[in-house]
């Protein structure tokens, strides 16, 4: 008789406060406390219960229906069964919508506890999560056998509390039942699905591997023949399988194998392993973000290097007699790239014009004069075809590489949500398991209770009314501070703009009046200025902003990081456009008046400079910035803080220096080389600075939010920009006359032309090649109608499929809630059946567990 | 190469590699780690699959998991017995779950486990507070830690049941861009 009373208690719970979901808990408790006596008492039903035959139907679980058949789901009761309440809140309801029915049988309350949604991991491996939690409770069992009471630990109606009543034996065989649902499902994969899945099992390697060997052994003939058992309409289509399936197992060890060792040899790449771990163990994950962007870049500019220099650098350099150096090393050249370095590899202008053959190393001056074809060599070579084609692919391929990490970086840190969750999120998210060392762990916590506070007192105030006038200064302070970055961004660009016309007339002057008393390091060195000039605007202008920045007021750390982030951006694209302008517009344009004989080789000399600059300031702002100033603040004003580590900053000028390496390689076909060894002298620089001067910044990071940032600008202006510059260059701007593999053309596009005209006179039927080319890349107007119309029919379609999706999505939610109402629907009539049944409140269990039984 | 086969077959080693995200070379390695620990339990030769158990204060003393406040709900989590003492298998499960390769839904699984202090399949307020107490070091007063609990629950418990089930973490966890980066050790 315990029981009723118990569900007296229920009763006057639920009518004392039904709306509090704290109180829920306490309501729970009294059901569990109920079943669990219900359990004790009447062992033998469900005992009874166990024998039942399964229902192996995963997918027909979640129909309504199932309802009034309890007794044909036993396994349900092995499934860890919480009550647990949808989110739509239908379950729920018997206490919320319909207070006059808030008396449910024991029978109700069982059929409810067992109800799909109210168990654990409902979404992707539902199966394989209550697998886990049987086994591991199993196991735990078969250790110590705990008395039945230590398993309800949880306070809902657990089923649970059964479990200690039954047989080990059942256990056992209920545990099959899933091992062989497992295997099934593992069988009907691909070969990669399959290990792909098994590896995001949530299960032990021991367990995995037994799976593994089950399924690859005897999974095959198992379930063939539990397919016959079960699906006996299925079965002649699987008679001919375990010959196949052999086959295909051998074949796929191989593949794997194959894979393994390919997987194992990228493994063996992985750059800084070691270096990065302890990085990311001092500083945590942003500071980390920088270095693995610095990884990054130091792939692309391998790539690059590997495309360039394997049909670029290294036919020239095979076919090529050896170097002729007029002028002896003076050191300045490593600066400049001028001196012995012009006439060599490095630069566009040493490259031929002409073919290059296997035996016969004579250059013919015309590359597309047919009796080249007779010479006796097969293997022929033509180096402007190689030179326009290497390019162009390599630029197509470093644009595919990089969208697509784009958009997987974007799927992966942009969900966008309306609801927040951002306390929730900082208390299970914010930890970077990372972090290894004591003090930045210390760090770290005192990081994440300062933020917790703050983000409480966020909560507390609800957006608190900033008062008008201070509103109104913010503001002002804001506006002030744009207008003076603003400013002195334009200032610096208009001083750029006419420094850099100054050095071109100065250039003109001397060219026009060449000075032969004049030393040539004195004019080797005046072409340092503009680089030197640059690099100073590049470094010393953040340093403004940043001064800026302090003063003015924004809402969050974030938008700081945005803003300066943007400042930065804005300074480097004005910079970088008007020295396009220089070398383009001034340099090619008109190369006569600096009496070049190669412009090409000259911009590219100019970038390498850049680029050299660019690497000696950092070194030099390393070594001010970082190493000196943490000796004077530490030693002179004795402050225990070092200096940060600014993430965006240093972002931003490798950004820079990798827009530098892509406009130039066209000119510079080893400026790809000359990165990667300035990324490499980079990293361990930084990191041993890092290690020496700075301390963990205390800003939080949103590292994922800014490696998409900074993916995303190296691709739009900075790829693109340099993309544009090449293509503008090839397609429109005249090459040297008397120097590079272009030389007599009217542009680089044309050697194409060349090539194709040469195919089609000795092959007529490749003529539609010579239309494609027309069509498609000598009439850009045609080729860009056409890439934009593909693009915009892509985008289309994307449009379209995301829409249907959303529709999709919405009826599905409304069929959510219409289940939910049948569910609450079914539910009462269920317990209306229930009280029909039940004569008397005495034998109110007892008529219970008979209907279960019935059942 | 001569010591590698001693070590595992390679049909071991095929399966480690079909449930891990990890590479032959990196198996390899993680075993080293594994023995380094504890050079005279550990035998040089697996290929019998010896019976061999590290207890939770070797694991716990590795570099990475030192300093950890959660050290010790990691082991649990991961070893086979739940109480943190582990053998090969499971410290391979373990640092697969925390690498870069681990989907999300996978560490969402596990991280869920780690802050279930107490084993019942949903976070609860007490395991809130245990969470609170471990991250912060004790830095927050009672009543705050109280406070953001209660906040904490209520953002993201879907169903108002007080408690946060898999699915309530998983949907937070699906929404925090983070995760996947901070619940993530490097080996």
């Amino acid at each position: 008789m315990a029981q009723s009373v118990n569900f007296d208690q229920f009763a006057d719970h639920l009518e004392e406060d039904m709306e509090s979901p704290v109180d829920e808990a306490a309501v729970h408790d009294s059901f569990s406390h109920l079943i669990e006596e219900q359990a004790l008492g009447f062992p033998g039903d469900f005992d009874a219960l166990q024998m039942d035959p399964l229902d192996l139907d995963d997918e027909a679980r979640d129909d309504v229906g199932y309802l009034g058949y309890p007794g044909q789901r036993p396994e349900e009761r092995y499934q860890q069964g919480h009550p647990h309440v949808d989110q739509r809140g239908h379950p729920h309801v018997e206490q919320r919508g319909h207070p006059h029915v808030d008396q449910w049988s024991s029978a109700t309350l069982r059929i409810l506890s067992s109800m799909p949604s109210r168990t654990i991991g409902r979404s992707r491996g539902a199966i394989i999560s209550q697998y886990y939690n049987r086994t591991m409770q199993l196991r735990r069992r078969k250790q110590s056998r705990p008395s039945i009471r230590d398993f309800s630990r949880s306070s809902r109606p657990s089923i649970r509390g059964y479990g200690g009543v039954d047989s080990d034996l059942g256990d056992f065989t209920e545990e099959e039942t899933k091992r062989e649902r497992l295997v099934n499902n593992l069988q009907n994969l691909s070969a990669s699905d399959r290990v792909r899945m098994l590896r995001a099992m949530p299960l032990s390697v021991s367990e995995k591997t037994e799976f593994r060997c089950s399924r690859s052994i005897l999974a095959v003939e198992d379930v063939i023949r539990w397919q016959e058992t079960f699906r006996p309409e299925r079965s002649y289509s699987r008679s001919n399988l375990p010959c196949c399936s052999q086959c295909k197992d051998s074949l796929i060890i191989v593949a794997r194998q194959t894979w393994y060792s390919c997987l194992s040899l990228l493994s063996s790449l992985q750059l800084w392993h070691t270096a990065l771990k302890t990085v990311s163990g001092r500083f945590g994950t942003g500071v980390l973000s920088y270095f693995v962007f610095l990884r990054t870049l130091l792939f692309f500019n391998i790539f690059l290097f590997s495309v360039t220099g394997l049909f670029l650098v290294l036919p020239q350099a095979v076919f090529s007699s050896g170097l002729n150096s007029t002028t002896g090393p003076s050191g300045l050249e490593l600066l400049t790239g001028g001196g012995c370095f012009t006439e060599s590899v490095m630069f566009y202008g040493y490259y031929t014009n002409a073919t290059l053959k296997e035996h016969c190393v004579q250059k013919e001056p015309n590359s597309s004069t047919v009796h080249q074809m007779g010479c006796h060599g097969r293997l022929y070579y033509n180096m402007p075809l190689a030179y326009f084609f290497t390019i162009g692919a390599a630029f197509l391929f470093t644009c595919i590489i990089l969208v697509y990490t784009m958009k997987k970086l974007f799927g992966q840190s942009f969900r966008i949500d309306k609801s927040q969750s951002i306390l929730a999120m900082k208390v299970f998210c914010s930890w970077d398991f990372k972090v290894m060392k004591k003090t930045s762990v210390k760090l770290q916590s005192e990081n994440i209770s300062t933020q917790l506070k703050e983000l409480l007192a966020e909560v507390g105030r609800k957006k608190e009314k900033v008062p008008i006038p201070q509103k109104l200064a913010w503001i002002s302070m804001n506006v002030l501070g744009w207008s003076l970055c603003l400013g002195s961004t334009l200032a610096c660009v208009v001083a750029v703009h006419y420094f850099s016309e100054y050095m071109h007339k100065d250039l003109q002057l001397r060219a026009r009046n060449s000075n032969p008393s004049e030393s040539p390091l004195v004019k080797e060195a005046s072409l340092l200025a503009l680089p030197v000039v640059v690099s100073s605007i590049n470094l010393l202008l953040p340093g403004f902003f940043n001064t800026v920045a302090s003063v003015e007021k924004y809402d969050s750390p974030s938008m700081r990081t945005y803003v300066a982030i943007s400042r930065n951006l804005m300074l480097k694209v004005s910079v970088l456009g008007i020295l396009c302008f220089h070398w383009l517009g001034r340099i090619a344009a008109d190369p006569q008046s600096l009496k070049l004989k190669c412009w090409e080789t000259f911009v590219g000399q100019e970038l390498y400079r850049f680029l050299v600059m660019d690497f000696i300031f950092t070194i030099l702002d390393t070594f001010f910035g970082e190493f000196l100033w943490r000796l004077f603040s530490q030693k002179l004003l004795r402050r225990k803080r070092k200096p940060v580590f600014d993430i965006a900053r240093n972002v931003l000028e490798l950004i820079y220096g990798q827009t530098l390496a892509w406009m130039g390689v066209l000119f510079t076909p080893l400026l790809p080389a000359v990165q990667i060894l300035k990324l490499l002298c980079l990293f361990y620089m930084k990191k041993t600075s890092l290690m020496m001067n700075c301390q963990v910044p205390r800003k939080p990071w949103h590292a994922s939010h800014m490696t998409t940032v900074f993916i995303t600008l190296l691709c739009f202006p900075s790829f693109l920009g340099a993309a544009v510059c090449v293509t503008l260059t090839m397609w429109s701007i005249k090459p040297s006359q008397s120097c590079g593999p272009f030389r007599g053309l009217q542009t680089m596009i044309q050697s194409g032309k060349h090539w194709v005209k040469q195919l089609e006179s000795t092959n007529s039927n490749l003529a539609w090649l010579s239309w494609v080319h027309t069509y498609l890349v000598e009439n850009p107007v045609v080729f860009i109608f056409f890439m934009v119309m593909i693009f915009v029919i892509v985008i289309y379609f994307h449009t379209q499929v995301v829409d249907g999706q959303r529709k999709i999505i919405t009826l599905l939610q409304d069929q959510i809630e219409n289940e939910g109402e049948d569910k609450k629907f079914l539910i009462t009539r269920l317990q209306a059946i229930h009280e029909q049944n039940r004569p008397s409140s005495s034998q109110r269990i007892r008529g219970t567990s008979e209907d279960s039984s019935d059942y | 190469m001569g010591n590698k086969q001693t070590i595992f077959t390679p049909q071991q080693l095929d399966a480690y590699q079909d449930c891990t995200f990890f590479t032959r070379k990196e198996i390899l390695r993680l075993y080293q780690r594994y023995r380094d620990l504890a050079p005279q339990l550990v035998p040089l030769d697996y290929t019998s699959k010896p019976d061999v158990k590290l207890p939770y204060q070797l694991i716990g003393s590795m570099p990475e998991l030192k300093d950890n406040p959660f050290r010790q709900r990691i082991a649990e989590v991961f070893s086979e017995d739940g109480e943190g003492n582990m053998t090969l298998d499971d410290f391979l499960d373990m640092f697969s779950v925390l690498s870069e390769m681990a989907p999300r839904d996978l560490k969402a699984y596990y991280a869920f486990k780690i802050y279930d202090f107490n084993n019942d399949d949903f976070i609860c307020k007490s395991d809130l507070e245990n969470t609170l107490t471990k991250l912060t070091r004790s830095e927050l007063t009672e009543d705050e830690v109280r406070m953001v609990s209660e906040k904490v629950l209520d953002e993201a418990d879907l169903d108002n049941d007080g408690r946060l089930s898999l699915e309530d973490f998983q949907h937070m966890i699906v929404r925090a861009p983070d995760f996947l980066s901070t619940f993530h050790i490097r080996i």
